[in-house]
């Protein structure tokens, strides 16, 4: 079409969109502007004049427009105009100066994003269910859901039942029975709970600023935490926020901001941290906190040397498992795996189905874990509790048996793996003297020789399911302690032992592995969504190439490890390993705070939930935010909770139902590849703005927006996408937009993938592997050049087996992970003999049930009323501390008594239950408190919010990795009473 | 004429809480007009998830048992309520009008399941409606069983010919049948509540070596009558269920392949888990005569 043509076009169609919609009309009101339109040579143009919401236009070149769009010449204009618009076509015009627009970067982005409003002005969406209410969609980290609103009041929040007219769903086949599914999703109480959430007397509804903190004067540092805040205008919040960015990148360099983001606190590509926040701060330019693998710990750090799958940090493939187990399986060994309390961490209870089929089918079970946790109640069969932190010990012994009765597979063990020799002949005792006998175990792990040889032989004769973890093949529990990385490779070492892949054997606990369809795309939330990131997201592979957008990349090179981020703050320095998932030596490799030719810290960024509650001795956190050594502290936040009191400037963030996304459930991209497995439908959803954004609240990306026009980078960081415009391009660019129309997902609001045909799903996990054939399943991994010698051919080991002395460790003589798998006891836990005597029981900080970590908890969320949750005592909601009934009595506490647990890290308050489901020397509580309330001096007095984490070590598994153990804690457990000794 | 009943399987509540949370969600903060005003944020549970533990390690069992308002067709609150302010609707649904019962805070104590709330704020006693506004909008099952991941709650909708042929199918129970309030609220697998087990290992030794008995057989005999039987399994335990509450004696008797190695009596006033029995092996059929009595009162 002709450039004037379509210039001309674009003029009445700004003109009929505001004849049509009056939200455009008022839009058009907001600015008085000239904008000039033209090719670069001046040769043709027209300007366009809105004022007092009126628009005329005018061919020609105007003497002083306010803002300028040109393009190169006409092939590019027309090629770029020409409806139906090409984003790819824009995108890639404007990477190459072949067109531009200049002008103030506010009146550009206000213009761009009222193009596109021209077309998004007619959209709607949401059903009318009578009684005045409307349906909308949106989804959380525990299920999508159905929000009905009334007079932008949310009624209430339902899973999504399921209609004819959405795909059908699997049938699995198994021992005579045919197993369908329910209609519908499911729901965890920490998605049923947002209306008490979003609602909350505790969300940050105005810019707030400590009282005492002045940017320009006495910062008074040392008083966060205590001072109040005072309420400030947005421009001002956001004003001081850009200015401080400014001083410190001018006086500093690079690095001198860094941004800490909780994992979890919302859901969607658009909003998500892995997106809008990383493409602002590259942008910026901002030392990146790194996570640690932090529930996967013992599995990426450990087991992942025997077998490979640094893509799953660790753990194993899911396919085809669920299947299989019903199928095939005749005993299921849930070893430190409590998936009726863990959700497979976004899987709401979709899995929960399943295993109540295995229960039908009469599947045998047994549970190893020192607490009676949900699933073994629920489940039932035999309960086997080793003293924390010694499992591995037991399963040395397991091993034991197998060996000396022959009970393995001896075969599999020949062909598929290496280095058995070295390994039977230590479980033997050959080496060393000493054979891993049940006997040698029980006065480790207090569980009965009979017992452990009861179990080797069952599990060494029935065709037997390994469910180790939360999720069935890692995650949480046991990987998180000081031996947690052996007792992750003790995980693989029996698998190997048992041939994995044989009908029947295998890992899993049902909760992930449900015949899904596996090979339709859409991003999950760390494909990088809108961050253009190819780095440090998993964008590179499909988003970055199916939904035309501009890269980003961070220009500091600087890192701070999570776990040491106080330290780096107070003491200058820190160190710590990479969580590499594209390779299994990545982890190897160091490095350090400060970086070579990098600031020291004087921002932090504080964004999402707290992490008092959820990172170990977290005291430290306290300290840091109390220090001068930290000028200026931004929280951006939803809540007032946990760290959010040690801001000096918050910046209200509003929650995902209060603004535009979109996102698959349960789909987490490269933090957890094919995370969807676990559900009984995959199922898509367009995250709609339910009702308007509480106070004067705002959604993280017009956060990000509104300070990136401070510093000229508006045009950049929106491309002159508002969030619903982003949505729509993902849409477009994913899977989902071959199978809904647009103008029906926006009424309806979510998509049901379908599932495969039985004869197309995806082939069973290690299958091929076992069989030797080559890798068949549909995993994008190992890397091409981490096979051993062929592509498709064996594990990502450098054997390409599973190798039981593993030679990535062989390279890098790290003493905490020799390559022969020793037991070697815990450093604080049972043999800790001196310190015992002050601090006799050992804490299990086991991932919460009723909350998301810190998400859903305190906050005024109804989850606080569950009795397992919180108990409210003297008007305080008090945090659970579980404790065995013979631990109590000899302390003389009751239920319901307010108990001190304390030990030279910290000191918590929690409301006692006493239990027969602990091990007796074991405290069983959850990590995830979002309520940090000291009693006295924040960081040197009692937390009555629930922080069990004070308490824990910060010790790593290893010197040489990042990886946390929160389980490996000893304390002791005192009735409160209010003159207790403080320790901070 | 079909009835709203609800038939909760206590086996299957594994006290996730949806059900608690998810009333929380419909009814605080929304006034349903006809139906009730809204739940305060806090205070109340209008559906509550009773918690017992059976048993000391390693047998232990945690049970969880939904409770909320029972919908009576013999409702102890209509009988006190004044003006007409409790009705029972022809659909078997009991609701208190939060308008005619303002002040009639007498009726909370009238109901002997403690599922009336006052509101202190309205001064009025409130309980679960059914979701009685949804489903008279159209909802074919309440919110509990939607949000229920287990499917131990299910509403049905059926004759009392066909509730009482359920009742009887599956041998379900009442709270505080006594009372002859007639609830519309049954309960499925109620042993889990009330009865007690008697849980132990047998084992045998040789020398050092102890190795779990695998397949005995083990009976609870009351009065001479058998009331309870297990099988060890693969580690030897075995549950003996269903015993009657209070104080009870039994005597318990263990057989490998039929003849007798073991015989004890047990009193137990909740359940208990006895330890390990150790059959001697070289002993075992001349085993009969020994007789220990375990007194165990916790």
């Amino acid at each position: 079409m002709k450039f004037s043509i379509l210039l001309f076009g674009m003029v009445q169609a700004l003109k009929y969109t505001a004849w049509r919609h009056p939200s455009f009309k008022e839009r058009l009101q907001q600015k008085n502007l000239t904008v000039q339109i033209k090719l670069q040579d001046n040769s043709k143009g027209r300007y366009i004049v809105i004022l007092n919401g009126k628009i005329t236009s005018n061919p020609g070149i105007h003497p002083s427009p306010d803002i300028t769009m040109f393009f190169k010449n006409q092939r590019i204009a027309e090629k770029v105009l020409t409806p139906p618009i090409d984003k790819g076509l824009q995108v890639h015009a404007a990477k190459n100066f072949q067109m531009g627009v200049i002008g103030p970067d506010e009146l550009v982005c206000w213009f761009l994003q009222t193009l596109t409003m021209m077309e998004t002005a007619s959209w709607q969406y949401g059903e009318p269910m009578g009684n005045g209410e409307t349906r909308y969609v949106n989804c959380t980290n525990g299920g999508p859901v159905h929000v009905y609103v009334k007079d932008d009041k949310i009624v209430r929040i339902t899973p999504i039942e399921f209609t004819e007219k959405d795909a059908k769903s699997w049938s699995i086949e198994a021992r005579g029975q045919a197993f369908r599914p329910p209609r519908q999703t499911s729901a965890a109480p920490y998605a049923l709970s947002w209306k008490s959430m979003i609602n909350s007397e505790k969300r940050n509804l105005y810019p707030m600023k400590r009282v005492d903190f002045d940017p320009n004067g006495e910062r008074n540092p040392q008083n966060r935490g205590e001072s109040g805040y005072e309420r400030i205008s947005w421009d001002e919040a956001l004003d001081i926020v850009a200015s401080e960015f400014k001083r410190v990148k001018r006086e500093f360099g690079p690095g001198a901001i860094a941004v800490s983001h909780g994992s979890h606190h919302n859901w969607g590509n658009v909003g998500y941290y892995l997106s809008a926040l990383i493409r602002f701060f590259n942008g910026v330019g901002h030392t990146k906190v790194v996570h640690n693998p932090d529930s996967w710990e013992g599995w990426y750090w450990g087991a992942q040397h025997h077998w490979g799958h640094s893509m799953r940090l660790g753990i194993g493939e899911p396919f085809g498992q669920v299947e299989d187990c019903l199928k095939n399986a005749e005993l299921m060994v849930f070893w430190s795996s409590d998936p009726e309390a863990t959700n497979g961490c976004y899987g709401a209870y979709e899995g929960t189905i399943r295993r109540m089929w295995a229960k039908e089918l009469g599947i045998q079970m047994v549970h190893i874990d020192p607490h009676l946790n949900h699933t073994a109640a629920f489940l039932g069969g035999k309960w086997i509790a080793p003293k924390p932190g010694t499992d591995p010990a037991m399963a040395q012994a397991i091993c034991h048996v197998w060996i000396s009765e022959g009970l393995y597979d001896k075969a599999f063990v020949e062909k598929r793996t290496t280095g058995f020799n070295e390994w039977a002949a230590h479980i033997l005792g050959e080496d060393d003297g000493i054979p891993k006998t049940p006997e040698w175990q029980e006065s480790e792990t207090g569980v009965p020789a009979r017992d452990v040889r009861a179990l080797a032989r069952e599990w060494g004769t029935k065709r037997t399911y390994l469910a180790a973890g939360g999720y069935g093949n890692g995650f949480g529990g046991a990987c998180r302690s000081a031996t947690g990385s052996q007792w992750a490779r003790m995980m693989v070492i029996m698998m190997a032992m048992q041939g994995i892949g044989k009908p029947g054997v295998n890992f899993g606990n049902l909760q992930q592995g449900a015949p899904v369809d596996y090979t339709f795309w859409f991003p999950g939330y760390a494909e990088g969504g809108i961050s253009g990131d190819l780095t440090n997201t998993g964008a590179a592979l499909n988003t970055y190439p199916r939904i035309p957008h501009v890269m980003s990349m961070n220009p500091s090179k600087q890192m701070i490890p999570r776990l040491k981020l106080p330290d780096a703050i107070l003491n200058g320095e820190a160190e710590g390993y990479f969580t590499d998932p594209t390779s299994m030596n990545g982890q190897f490799l160091p490095f350090k705070y400060p970086a070579p030719g990098h600031a020291d810290i004087q921002i932090l960024y504080k964004y999402g939930g707290a992490q008092i509650g959820t990172m170990p001795d977290s005291n430290r956190w306290i300290k840091m935010y109390r220090s001068d050594k930290l000028p200026f502290v931004v929280s951006q936040s939803i809540w007032f909770e946990g760290e959010t009191q040690f801001a000096d400037i918050i910046l209200p963030a509003c929650t995902n139902f209060e603004r535009w996304d979109i996102g698959e459930w349960s789909s987490a991209g490269g933090y957890g590849h094919q995370f969807y497995s676990q559900l009984n439908h995959r199922v898509i959803t367009l995250q709609h703005p339910c009702v308007e954004p509480l106070g004067e609240s705002k959604s993280d990306y017009q956060i990000f927006f509104e300070l990136s026009q401070r510093l000229n980078l508006g045009a950049y960081f929106s491309e002159g996408s508002t969030e619903l415009d982003w949505v729509k391009r993902i849409f477009d660019g994913s899977d989902l937009s071959d199978m809904i129309s647009w103008k029906e997902f926006l009424k309806k609001g979510y998509f049901v993938v379908p599932p495969d045909e039985p004869q197309a799903r995806a082939p069973t996990a290690y299958r091929w592997f076992n069989e030797g054939r080559k890798k068949d399943v549909p995993e994008p991994h190992p890397l091409p050049g981490d096979y051993g010698e062929e592509f498709l051919d064996g594990l990502q080991t450098q054997s390409g087996k599973i190798e039981f002395i593993p030679n990535s460790l062989k390279e890098v003589n790290d003493p905490e992970r020799p390559p022969l798998n020793r037991y070697t006891p815990s450093w604080e836990g049972t043999r800790s003999t001196e310190l015992k005597k002050r601090f006799p029981l050992q804490l299990l900080s086991a991932h919460s049930r009723y909350s998301f970590h810190t998400l859903g908890d305190g906050k005024e969320s109804a989850i606080n009323d569950i009795r397992d949750h919180r108990v409210q005592i003297n008007g305080h909601y008090y945090w659970v501390i579980r404790i065995n009934a013979r631990d109590a009595a000899e302390r003389n506490i009751k239920t319901n008594d307010i108990v001190r647990l304390f030990n030279e890290r910290g000191s918590v308050l929690g409301a006692a239950f006493v239990t027969q489901r602990l091990k007796p020397g074991v405290v069983h509580s959850y990590e995830s408190s979002a309520e940090y309330e000291a009693v006295g001096e924040p960081g040197k007095s009692c937390d009555r919010g629930g922080c069990v984490n004070l308490l824990t070590n910060n010790r790593s598994q290893s010197k040489r990795a990042s990886s946390m153990a929160p389980n490996a804690c000893l304390i002791e457990v005192e009735r409160y009473h209010e003159d207790s000794e403080e320790v901070a | 004429m079909k009835k709203w009943n609800m038939i909760i399987d206590v086996a299957k509540c594994h006290n996730c809480n949806n059900c608690f949370i998810s009333t929380k969600d419909e009814y605080c903060g929304n006034d349903h007009p006809g139906y009730s005003a809204a739940q305060p944020d806090k205070g109340h549970r209008w559906v509550d998830i009773e918690r017992i533990e059976r048993g000391q390690a390693p047998v232990v069992e945690a049970n969880f048992r939904p409770v909320m308002c029972n919908h009576c067709d013999n409702a102890p609150c209509m009988a006190a309520s004044e003006n007409g302010a409790v009705t029972k609707r022809d659909d078997g649904i009991v609701l208190i009008d939060p308008v005619k019962a303002r002040g009639q805070r007498h009726l909370v104590d009238a109901c002997p399941y403690n599922a009336i709330y006052w509101n202190e704020e309205q001064q009025i006693p409130q309980a679960w409606i059914f979701d009685a506004h949804l489903l008279d909008r159209g909802w074919k099952k309440t919110r509990l069983d939607q949000v229920c991941p287990t499917g131990a709650i299910k509403t049905v909708k059926i004759t009392d010919n066909e509730m009482n042929t359920l009742i009887s199918a599956e041998n379900l129970a009442t709270l505080r049948p006594e009372l002859d309030t007639k609830p519309r609220v049954h309960y499925k697998n109620n042993h889990l509540f009330d009865t007690l087990f008697i849980a132990g290992t047998v084992v045998s030794k040789t020398g050092d070596n102890e190795e779990s008995v695998v397949g005995a057989s083990v009976v609870a005999f009351l009065d001479h009558t058998v009331v309870s039987s297990a099988t060890t399994d693969a580690f030897g335990e075995f549950k003996l269920d269903r015993l009657p509450m209070g104080n009870t004696t039994v005597i318990i008797a263990i057989s490998i392949d039929s003849s007798e190695v073991h015989r004890c009596e047990v009193s137990a006033q909740e359940s208990i888990y006895l330890g390990c029995i150790s059959i001697e092996q070289q002993h075992q059929t001349a085993h009969k005569e020994k007789v220990a009595t375990i007194e165990l009162s916790q």
